[in-house]
């Protein structure tokens, strides 16, 4: 490995590896978690042992990039130079497409993307339907890279904003810079980062610290963990930038346990970037010094909290503490400490390269830039997307993610994680960005948008967000402890039947005694969800409370199978689906399902071929 | 009870970062990837090398969800119950586990054989529900599907 001495020297680095790439013949293959999971390995072992068993190894290179985004479609095989968008591939794929494609340039028509409005076969990704509307800058380039390997990074003009900010900006530039952007924290509190930064900087006291904030516990939110597994050198630059503005010699990478894929690409990411003298002292010749250490969480929702995750830090139990004095001025280890989620870091290079006017002619005017959704739940095309700020449900629901599965009705948006709130289908035509969002009860959060269908119980939803957090409550403060405890304990009972209408006046109350009088963030948005819920599908909450019947069908207590005989043709495929026994019948007769074994999954209500099965 | 620990192991573990009490959930972190849960006596041990009471390592050790103070199965399933994958029926997945397996979330079979976990979010969102079987990701789970799938992963366990 190189040590570049000078930012000349990686100018020229860059040049040399841009001469490199050439128009040979590459096969990309998702290695992110997601489609791995779908057999992505399979895929890329077939690959490797294909080219080797041919003898292609100098004409056809297999490369593993980061997530491609369109995660429902995994795993994903792009062919380069043609750029041949295959999806859904499978380990026997394998050989047509090194032979057809790789090697002859001819398109395997079985595994290219149909559009399902037009019927037509899309060869280019970027002429996919969930491409087309998007605005990829941040999360673009993943697929183009190999995680783990900085000479990749570099050719697409990696580190170009480190030099251009090393060699022409002085630190307060770069603030005014960020400052004029109009960036705003990705991690949900969408605070303006420039201003953060100038806070941090100004405080007295040395060393200062730099946190990335890489504990992205919202569930249904993935972008960070994407980010970090496929470019975590963006991740590094962003902070290298953010170091030198602020005046930070130390920089800390606070990753979630449930990420281990992420850790170990940071890792290889950090030793490179030594290697080739980006981190370390005296950087580029500049002077400036610079280290990143990464911490692994210990499963802890609330260490998302900047404070809480502080704590952890020190290897303490992460537990929040009162913020009178900000954490620029006192965070870790009572120095100020600048922290930054990672798709905040993610976005600081790209405003340095193409400049805080070209920034804020994207999105809108209070919230500029893009912003990272994970779509998933009860859609057709899950995955991340990346749209201008200002953008509408509508449009993320129907142009990019295709609409609702199974043809069925839109009911609710969920955004915002456990503090966010459910928006409801009337509303979808809301531009998307942080002040549009709070006004709705809701809050971007890091961007994890659960669609839900008209299958999806609005009680049950709030159930699930508050059993979820008083699981994840640090227990410190009483109004955040009692208060979930509380609310459950009443969700319990409206979700079995055992609800009454003064409750609701009682969930309200708790949640204002939460909201004003929790320690954190966590507990003051906490009742987010079911305040959100009560207020626009207030209701359902009566369905449940005075008729005592669940509409959607999914509040257990409420509900009942059974077996309409005049149906049943006896074929067995409830009985052998169902994970309790408790069906039974003869082959060919009426089958009976035994309630005291019933577990209600619902196994036998899918699986009944001839709707024999009701639910009630 | 006494633990039958080689304390050797956790002696290295802490050599290597010294005594930084910064790194005191690294340490645990690694411990119990060596020994699958933390033994009582590597905590003690962890405690008087940092010189910190032995209170606060268990302290941190119960806070965090990651750490194990007892032994774990042989097989960890782990299903996620993050918001994509619950609207999409992860509790019907996790209850079909529960009674496939004898055994509630959290808790382990009687020989040993497995642990059934629950995690918040994986982060696998777009595959919901996701159930890893020691670290192996499933996606797109269904009750039905869980069964089949566990005696498979048996077989594969078994084969090699």
């Amino acid at each position: 490995m190189r040590c570049l001495l000078s930012t000349e020297d990686l100018s020229e680095a860059r040049r040399s590896l841009e001469e490199k790439g050439g128009d040979r013949v590459r096969i990309m293959v998702c290695g992110d978690t997601g489609c791995l999971a779908l057999g992505g390995a399979e895929v890329r072992r077939a690959l490797d042992e294909e080219v080797q068993k041919r003898g292609l190894a100098g004409r056809v290179e297999v490369l593993s990039t980061g997530c491609h985004g369109f995660c429902e479609r995994g795993p994903i095989v792009v062919v380069k130079p043609q750029d041949v968008f295959y999806q859904r591939v499978k380990a026997e794929d394998v050989p047509r497409i090194v032979e057809l494609t790789a090697l002859r340039g001819e398109v395997i028509d079985e595994l290219l993307y149909v559009d399902p409005r037009s019927g037509e076969r899309v060869v280019q990704e970027e002429k996919v339907d969930f491409y087309r509307s998007q605005k990829r800058i941040i999360i673009g380039e993943i697929d183009r890279i190999r995680p783990g390997e900085i000479e990749d990074y570099i050719a697409i003009g990696g580190y170009a904003a480190l030099v251009r900010v090393l060699e022409e900006m002085g630190p307060e530039e770069v603030i005014d810079e960020l400052k004029r952007s109009g960036l705003r924290g990705r991690g949900g509190g969408g605070f303006p980062t420039g201003r953060k930064w100038e806070l941090c900087r100004s405080a007295a006291g040395q060393p200062k610290y730099v946190i990335c904030n890489a504990d992205e516990g919202d569930p249904g939110a993935y972008m960070d963990r994407s980010l970090l597994e496929g470019n975590p050198h963006r991740i590094l630059e962003g902070m290298l930038i953010g170091a030198y503005a602020i005046g930070s010699e130390q920089g800390y990478i606070y990753v979630r346990n449930e990420y281990p894929l992420a850790i170990e690409n940071l890792h290889m990411a950090i030793k490179q970037a030594k290697e080739w003298g980006l981190l370390g002292n005296d950087i580029l010749g500049s002077g400036l010094n610079f280290r990143v250490k990464v911490v692994r969480g210990g499963g802890a929702f609330v260490c998302g909290e900047s404070t809480a995750l502080m704590a952890s830090v020190e290897g303490k139990r992460g537990e929040p503490r009162p913020k009178h004095v900000h954490t620029v001025e006192s965070g870790l280890w009572n120095h100020p400490t600048n922290l930054n989620n990672v798709e905040t870091w993610a976005n600081v290079p790209t405003i340095i390269n193409r400049g805080a006017e070209w920034y804020r002619t994207i999105g809108t005017e209070n919230s500029p830039g893009t912003k990272i959704f994970s779509m998933v739940g009860n859609i057709n095309n899950t995955g991340l997307v990346e749209v201008p700020m200002g953008t509408t449900f509508d449009q993320m629901i129907y142009e990019i993610g295709g609409g609702i599965r199974g043809g069925k009705r839109l009911k609710a948006i969920q955004i915002g994680g456990p503090s966010g709130g459910c928006i409801p289908a009337e509303l979808t035509g809301t531009k998307i960005d942080f002040d549009a969002l709070r006004e709705l009860g809701s809050m971007m959060g890091s961007g994890g948008m659960i669609v839900m269908d008209e299958d999806t119980c609005m009680v049950d939803i709030a159930r699930y967000f508050v059993e979820f957090l008083k699981e994840e409550s640090c227990g410190k403060c009483t109004p955040c402890r009692e208060g979930l405890y509380q609310m459950g304990e009443i969700l319990r009972d409206i979700t079995s039947g055992r609800g009454e209408e003064r409750q609701l006046d009682l969930l309200q109350e708790l949640a204002r005694v939460m909201r004003d009088a929790s320690l954190c963030a966590l507990g003051q948005t906490a009742a987010n969800p079911v305040m959100s819920t009560i207020r626009y599908f207030r209701d359902e909450y009566m369905e449940h409370i005075t008729g005592k019947r669940c509409p959607a069908g999914i509040c257990r207590d409420l509900i009942s199978y059974s077996i309409d005989p005049e149906k049943c043709t006896g074929c067995g495929r409830c009985a052998r689906a169902c994970p309790a026994d408790a069906i039974s019948g003869g082959k060919g007769e009426p089958h009976e399902i035994d309630l005291a074994k019933c577990i209600k999954c619902g196994s036998c209500y899918t699986t009944c071929k001839f709707d024999a099965v009701m639910k009630v | 009870m006494k633990d039958e620990v080689d304390i050797s192991k956790v002696e290295s573990i802490i050599d290597v970062y010294g005594s930084d009490r910064e790194m005191l959930i690294t340490m645990l972190h690694e411990i119990q990837a060596e020994y699958g849960y933390l033994p009582r006596d590597a905590m003690v041990l962890v405690s008087s090398r940092l010189d910190l009471p032995v209170g606060q390592v268990y302290g941190v050790a119960t806070f965090y969800k990651a750490f194990n103070l007892s032994p774990k199965g042989r097989h960890q399933i782990c299903v996620c119950l993050g918001t994509a994958c619950h609207v999409r029926g992860a509790s019907e997945v996790l209850q079909s586990l529960e009674n496939t397996l004898g055994i509630r979330r959290g808790e382990s079979t009687e020989d040993l054989e497995f642990s059934l976990e629950t995690v918040n979010c994986l982060g696998a969102c777009a595959l919901g529900p996701v159930v890893t079987i020691d670290g192996e990701y499933h996606g797109n789970m269904t009750p039905a599907k869980v069964k089949t799938l566990l005696d498979n992963h048996l077989q594969e366990g078994d084969g090699v």
